[in-house]
């Protein structure tokens, strides 16, 4: 496949320009006195947390600007090649600083660099303590975001892909909520808990990854993703290697039964960090699919795909009902994410353009809607500060836009025609017919689940009687929130109506992926 | 070569043995009230033998005194990183031995002495060399150990230390004479040359047996490394910060050369072993930190566990595994000497605390030191992007190119089990409510080493790991 070098190196500008700005945080902070105890004076205090979110806002906005014009002016979305690629040697021997994208990452780092400045938005008044770090954070995660979508060598993919799990541990085990749980013998707060499951959940799968680059790094001298999308690994071998790499994948995406981290850390993660998990960590999974186990191990993929069938009829199937038994929002959203990550898993492995296509566009579009979920949940904690179903109902009545947002994203989460959603959903069930129209069938009773448990949070947290004394005085979204939310819903209505200009980025990528794929099945002999 | 021209390649050994015996005199004519003037005397001869060490005239590496003594680019490496660690460990040590006043001369020439014996370690090619530098080494630690005399603590660790390592001095004297028996000669390349015409091994794989087991003590690998947990909680801890690094290096060091340079014809026999004694060192290391309280007892276990997975490297036997474990140990020993210099920096009331519980809330009352041991902790969990995460990826990439993949593959996991201790601590600073605050006088030396080597551990400048290994990958060349 043909590479396109980049004129200036503006990949990794995008990638390293919040970092920047996270420096800048504690450097913003020096000078000011402090007392023995580590501690600001309260002005000195409040002064430097509005820089800070000053400062995080800045560079997030940015770096989204800088992303969408580097993406207008320099990247052509007809080549299905790697465009803007750069090189640096780094270990030697190989294994390179590499960075570059193709139509399958350039929406992704759209994505991420969209989701940030709402994510600082978001945090805006919620987040009481800590601020500046908090803004470091979640600086510091976007470059390790982009990172993973931008890095073209197998090594500087896993460089990034494991650099994100330090920044999201700290978001959830510093700001996460209140609670205490037993783990291990230990007393300790559900939030630390719900950090550590994350932590080691995701390292466990990664580290056979790491085993496996080596592995890889010793057959084929390198670790630069195009040449070892071109090098042919032995079937046998082809087969442990694409283990490794679905352990490490399947627990980010996450899939049945490994999911069970996600909803601990929805649940205690701050909005923000929700929106993060849910919109962007989640699809490092589906991307890694896509970029390495589908071009690289083609054989074991394919003869695997029932396996990744299975198990994504069963996250769509079994999660749905799970979602429809929870008492907590967060943690409703967090099951049905994993249901919809089932659609993305099982349209990648169908091997289909059209699978592979809504698989792509399910996860941009899950990206909204689930990220906007999650807001619309950090609005109604922010004021009543409960995630408990049971506590709300008929909001409707006091807050006419929240019900009208609110209403938009839950259809959009079951796939209502004309959003976002209904065409990942609808693309992903078309691959997975082609390749066997059982799958297809079982599919879609998810969608009717997910129907019946999103309906279910709609009606219960807003109709029926305003009854609840704590609920009487609750005000509507301001302006910041209708900012946050409206945005997303634009997006999520002008791609449900209208998905063909991200269609068109995706496809000549993906035509590749797929025409390679089948080729290299063919040649396989199944 | 002669007597005297054979000297002229040992500036470095000969700069420290006899600047350590002109400081020790004047230490003796001039008393205790020049301590801190023969500390830094010390310093400037460690400084100095480094610049010997890396200008040496050896070049492609020689052989002195009928080849019982190698200079080359192996041990070039391994000294240089040898001099640093002790010039360090001399340096964060002046603070604390002046507030528990324990400021004596003989301090920084014991240092000396040992780094002497380190450096014969680094350099041995024949099995009387070796156990002399290792004798003059340990018996110079023995006495570091129980600086502290008037404390029972520091006594204890001492005699243990020094029990234990004469017995592992026994079982690495014993395995040495039957070597000697079965090949006829001390020296490394005429017992390579020996194993290679044998046609039965037996007796030598039993004397390399012994002598593995007294090296395993040496680098506290499992099932010999009972001793480190005690001594490093009972040594006063600027010597526990010694003990952590440079030793270990030098033992590695002698450890690969033993192995590689006479037996490395004989790979597939101690292979088993070596791979054995890693897991088990892992797992050790993983497990038996969970429980502890003590942050220097969670060093001990911590740096058990790092020797398991610098012996991967080992076992893999080949040149890039010998690189393997040399990068692994100068990241390993960057961080230790941090964490300790960090350690030595939770002082409260003049004293200092060693309890992990301490640190509670340390990011919201001291966030510079709470951000240098979060770096450093998630180092030595081996997490990317910090150096760590290189040293397991280059000893992993080592076994699976042996053939060992199954070692890989339990190093891997282990590491997870090992991640959770770390971050255990990194929880316990910045989630939990703050415990008292230390003294917040972090300037001065210790900090910035403790700074300076959480920097490191970032690829700040992203070409240092690369040379790095280039000059790992140099090193270790000169073994085969």
């Amino acid at each position: 496949m043909t590479e396109t070098l980049a004129s200036q190196p503006w990949l990794s500008l995008i990638t390293f320009l919040p970092l920047l700005g996270a420096i800048l945080i504690p450097a913003s902070r020096m000078g000011r006195p402090v007392d023995a105890n580590g501690q600001m004076s309260a002005k000195d205090q409040s002064m430097a947390d509005k820089v800070a979110k000053n400062i995080a806002l800045l560079f997030t906005l940015m770096t989204f600007v800088l992303s969408v014009v580097v993406y207008l002016a320099y990247y052509d979305p007809a080549l299905p090649g790697y465009q803007l690629v750069e090189k640096v040697e780094w270990l030697g021997d190989g294994v390179n600083y590499k960075m570059g994208v193709d139509g399958i990452s350039i929406l992704f780092i759209l994505l991420t660099t969209f989701i940030m400045p709402i994510c600082i938005l978001a945090s805006w008044d919620s987040i009481k303590h800590r601020i500046g770090d908090y803004m470091m954070a979640f600086l510091v995660m976007e470059t390790l975001m982009i990172g993973v979508f931008s890095a073209l060598d197998l090594f500087l993919f896993y460089f990034f892909f494991e650099g994100s799990l330090i920044p999201m541990f700290l978001i959830i085990g510093v700001w996460g909520s209140k609670g205490t749980k037993q783990f291990a013998g230990i007393e300790m707060p559900s939030r630390v808990y719900a950090a550590l499951k994350f932590f080691l959940f995701t390292l466990l799968g990664s580290v056979l990854l790491l085993v496996a680059m080596a592995y890889m790094y010793f057959k084929a001298g390198t670790t630069d993703v195009p040449t070892l999308q071109q090098f042919k690994f032995d079937a046998d071998v082809q087969t442990w290697l694409w283990l490794a790499f679905f352990a490490s994948f399947a627990v980010k995406v996450p899939m049945w039964p490994v999911h069970t981290w996600l909803p601990d850390a929805h649940v205690q993660a701050p909005t923000a960090g929700s929106v993060i998990l849910a919109a962007i960590l989640l699809k490092m999974g589906g991307y890694g699919f896509l970029r390495f186990s589908l071009p690289i191990f083609p054989i074991a993929s394919d003869a695997f795909a029932p396996l990744v069938f299975a198990l994504s009829i069963v996250a769509i199937i079994y999660t749905s009902l799970v979602a429809l038994a929870q008492e907590d929002m967060k943690k409703l959203i967090a099951y049905s994410s994993v249901a919809h990550m089932g659609f993305v898993t099982m349209g990648t492995f169908s091997g289909t353009e059209q699978g592979v296509e809504g698989a792509l566009f399910q996860m941009l579009s899950h990206g909204f809607i689930s990220g906007a979920l999650f807001l619309c949940v950090g609005v109604l904690y922010d004021r009543i500060h409960t995630r408990e179903i049971a506590a709300y109902g008929g909001l409707v009545h006091r807050m006419p836009f929240y019900a009208f947002l609110f209403l938009f994203f839950t259809l959009g989460n079951a796939g209502l025609p004309g959003v976002s959603g209904f065409v990942g959903e609808f693309l992903t069930m078309t691959g997975a017919f082609l390749y066997n129209s059982w799958i297809a069938f079982f599919a879609a009773t998810g969608v009717i689940l997910s129907a019946a448990y999103a309906l279910r949070l709609y009606r219960q947290v807003m109709y029926g009687e305003l009854s609840k004394p704590g609920l009487l005085a609750i005000p509507d979204v301001d302006r910041r929130e209708l900012l946050m939310l409206g945005t997303l819903m634009a997006f999520a209505l002008y791609l449900g109506f209208n998905p063909t200009p991200a269609l068109d980025v995706f496809s000549p990528s993906v035509d590749a992926l797929v025409e390679g794929y089948s080729a290299a099945i063919a040649a396989g002999g199944r | 070569m002669g007597v005297f021209e054979s000297l002229t390649f040992l500036g470095p050994e000969l700069l420290l043995a006899v600047g350590g015996m002109a400081l020790l005199m004047f230490g003796v004519w001039r008393g205790d009230s020049v301590s801190r003037q023969i500390s830094i005397a010390a310093v400037i001869l460690l400084s100095l033998a480094l610049i010997a060490a890396a200008f040496s005239p050896a070049g492609q590496g020689v052989g002195l005194f009928a080849d019982s003594l190698r200079i080359d680019a192996f041990s070039t490496f391994a000294k240089i990183i040898i001099f640093a660690a002790a010039a360090f460990a001399i340096l964060m040590s002046d603070r604390y031995l002046a507030g528990e006043k324990l400021g004596r001369f003989e301090y920084p020439v014991l240092v000396l002495f040992s780094a002497f014996g380190m450096s014969l370690m680094a350099s041995a090619s024949d099995l009387i060399t070796l156990y002399m530098g290792l004798e003059a080494q340990s018996l110079a630690l023995y006495i570091l150990a129980t600086f502290n005399r008037d404390s029972r603590r520091s006594t204890e660790a001492g005699l243990k230390y020094f029990v234990l390592g004469a017995l592992s001095s026994c079982l690495l004297l014993y395995g040495a004479s039957l070597i000697y028996g079965f090949s006829g000669s001390t020296q490394f390349d005429a017992i390579a040359a020996a194993a290679a015409g044998a046609a039965d091994r037996t007796g030598l794989v039993i004397g390399l047996v012994f002598v593995i087991a007294g090296l395993a003590f040496k680098v506290s690998a499992a099932p010999f490394h009972m001793w480190t947990p005690d001594v490093y909680e009972g040594a006063p801890t600027p010597v526990t910060a010694f003990f952590a690094a440079a030793p270990k290096l030098a033992a590695m060091a002698m450890f690969a050369r033993t192995l590689i340079e006479p037996f490395h014809q004989m790979t597939d026999d101690w292979r088993p072993v070596i791979a054995i004694i890693a897991v088990a060192s892992m797992l050790v290391g993983s497990f038996s930190a969970i429980q502890q309280t003590n942050i220097k007892r969670l060093m001990a276990y911590s740096s058990i566990g790092h020797m398991g997975y610098a012996l991967i490297g080992l076992a893999a036997g080949t040149r890039a595994g010998v690189s393997a474990v040399l990068i692994y140990m100068a990241v390993y020993i960057v961080m230790t000497i941090g964490a300790f210099a960090c350690i030595l920096l939770m002082r409260r009331r003049g004293g200092l605390t060693e309890s992990i519980a301490d640190l509670a809330g340390l990011s919201r009352t001291n966030a510079p030191l709470a951000l240098i041991l979060t770096a450093l902790f998630f180092s030595l969990a081996g997490i990317p992007p910090l150096a760590g995460f290189f040293g397991k990826w280059f000893v992993f990439l080592a076994a699976v190119e042996a053939g060992l993949g199954w070692l890989a593959v339990a190093g891997a996991v282990i590491s997870v089990v090992a991640a959770f201790y770390y971050i255990r601590v990194v929880w316990i600073m910045w989630f939990d409510e703050p415990a008292p605050v230390f003294e917040r006088d972090i300037g001065g030396v210790l900090g910035v080493t403790a700074a300076l080597s959480a920097l490191l551990m970032f690829p700040v400048v992203p070409a240092l790991i690369g040379r790095l290994q280039q000059a790992a990958s140099v090193a270790a060349a000169a073994l085969f």
